[in-house]
């Protein structure tokens, strides 16, 4: 598309970045995800154009459960959308993190496995692992199910 | 587009133009054949002077100006710039200077420069529909007021503002005030008669008429006191030193000729197709809105937000689906910040966040307008159905 001499135009992010963006896995739908989730978290606002929000399931003990299922939201940009689809993935990864492992989590970590992102885009569009923490948190709380 | 990628449907002629043929093949002669220095005293130099003389002829006509009113420059931000700076240089006092809200950043970040060195700067509001407000425009205007500079048409929300009637309010408060307008959008639909429209001084540029990107105009009035923008040889009556970019100075004059040609069956062809788009998605996409005036705009210009979504997604799946569309998202631009044109109008920033600017053009066709009006429901819809808000 749009060639000149045979070479390849190049897209805005990584090929990564793309890749989550034209296939965001794990996103929620509806209003909430379908299946029963145990923590939810939110960050950012409208105003500033980032808002994300995650739900979890939690299995197991309760001070250090494995994370089984995770599903989000995310208003924003193409790296905002990608930045939570590859965390969604992140967590999954061999049956699913332990919430401490999943703490532990930092933007500049998700920055890493998507391929990087262009510097200015980092602190804006890379929320989701603080609405993480605040979905374990939330689930640790024992707020259940009903926010 | 008159270009190979087929597949591609290009509706963002608001950013630049692609060049017409016509005009690739006007220029065509300036870059080998006549290539002399038009300063040099022999042969192809004088050759070289001769068509400058006479580009400036025709460009002066086409805009109802005097020869020695046309200034040739590298494109629409430096004769802004010029403007701006070249007003405030040459008065001596650290005077006031109104730009409306709505102004290019070109304009708008001059005027910042301008704060900070110590003039005034007043930022003239808008209605909510992006018309200056009148009223509020007369208050402002004193006794030490240096400049207006009004845009003519916004190149985001294509609203259109009466510059004759600005023009008059501003004289009839101080008959001293310079009044210059950025005309870049307007020259292919446009009354463009300077005296019609009461400006001291005109912004235009080439590469958004269909002509070679690098080259523009300003215009300024005979008596105009303005200092010079670039020193050094002497071009362009020792206002704008460089050499004369021959080329593509003939490339925008026979542009702008075109346009002019056809700017009436043009206008016309557009703002149906325009119409088209913007009533398709009034029914069929729900929480979506026009920005700016419905009528007082730009036959080529839809801007659109869609509650929900944000514009550089909404760009990036378009451009997927083969569509080059823009947006006044934070995140399309180097500042993070949404559009200040979207703000000035009193829009929430999270619907700010979400516009998206579709701009019609020469090779835009029902066809082609149709094609992105049956792809943007789906568009926007799937955007939505992720978005946390």
């Amino acid at each position: 598309m749009g060639d000149v001499n045979n070479k390849k135009v190049s897209w805005v992010y990584s090929d990564i970045v793309k890749d989550h963006f034209m296939n965001p896995r794990n996103f929620v739908a509806g209003e909430g995800p379908e299946w029963e989730y145990n923590g939810v978290g939110e960050v950012g606002s409208p105003a500033c154009g980032d808002v994300m929000r995650i739900w979890i399931k939690v299995e197991g003990q309760k001070s250090n459960g494995k994370i089984t299922k995770i599903g989000w939201k995310t208003f924003g940009c193409a790296s905002a959308i990608a930045s939570t689809s590859i965390l969604s993935e992140m967590v999954l990864k061999d049956g699913g993190m332990s919430t401490d492992e999943a703490k532990r989590i930092k933007a500049k970590d998700i920055v890493q496995v998507l391929g990087g992102l262009p510097k200015k885009k980092i602190h804006c569009s890379v929320l989701g692992d603080q609405a993480l923490i605040k979905a374990i948190k939330n689930y640790e709380l024992g707020i259940e199910n009903n926010e | 587009m008159n270009d190979n990628s087929k597949n591609i449907l290009y509706f963002d002629y608001a950013s630049t133009t692609p060049v017409d043929q016509r005009v690739v093949a006007a220029m065509e002669p300036y870059w080998y054949k006549v290539c002399g220095n038009p300063s040099s005293l022999h042969y192809k130099g004088r050759e070289a002077k001769d068509i400058l003389d006479e580009k400036r002829v025709e460009m002066a006509d086409l805009i109802g100006a005097k020869t020695n009113e046309i200034y040739f420059t590298s494109g629409g931000t430096e004769s802004n710039n010029w403007a701006l700076f070249g007003l405030v240089n040459v008065s001596g006092k650290k005077g006031q200077i109104i730009i409306s809200s709505i102004e290019h950043k070109s304009v708008l970040y001059p005027a910042n420069i301008l704060q900070k060195r110590g003039y005034t700067v007043e930022v003239c509001p808008v209605n909510k529909v992006g018309l200056v407000d009148l009223d509020k425009l007369e208050q402002l205007v004193g006794d030490n007021t240096i400049l207006v500079s009004v845009v003519y048409a916004n190149n985001e929300i294509g609203v259109v503002q009466d510059l004759n009637k600005i023009s008059k309010l501003i004289k009839k408060k101080n008959p001293d005030t310079y009044f210059h307008t950025d005309a870049c959008q307007a020259l292919n639909y446009l009354e463009t008669d300077v005296g019609k429209l009461g400006v001291d001084l005109m912004t235009f540029n080439a590469s958004k008429v269909y002509g070679p990107k690098g080259v523009g105009c300003l215009y300024i009035k005979e008596g105009v006191k303005i200092s010079p923008f670039l020193y050094g040889g002497g071009q362009e009556r020792a206002m704008r030193s460089g050499t004369e970019n021959l080329p593509l100075i003939v490339g925008m004059v026979e542009a702008i000729k075109i346009a002019r040609r056809i700017s009436t069956n043009e206008s016309s062809r557009l703002a149906l197709l325009r119409d088209k788009i913007i009533s398709r998605v009034k029914k069929e996409i729900p929480d979506s809105y026009l920005n700016g005036d419905g009528k007082k705009r730009l036959p080529n210009n839809v801007n659109l937000s869609f509650a929900g979504c944000e514009g550089e997604s909404l760009v990036l799946y378009l451009d997927e689906a083969g569509f080059c569309v823009s947006t006044g998202s934070a995140c399309s631009a180097s500042d993070l910040e949404p559009s200040h044109v979207l703000l000035a109008l009193g829009m929430k920033k999270g619907l700010a966040h979400g516009s998206l600017r579709i701009s019609l053009g020469r090779w835009t066709n029902e066809e082609g307008v149709d094609r992105l009006s049956d792809v943007l429901p789906g568009v926007v819809e799937k955007v939505r159905m992720m978005s946390a808000i």
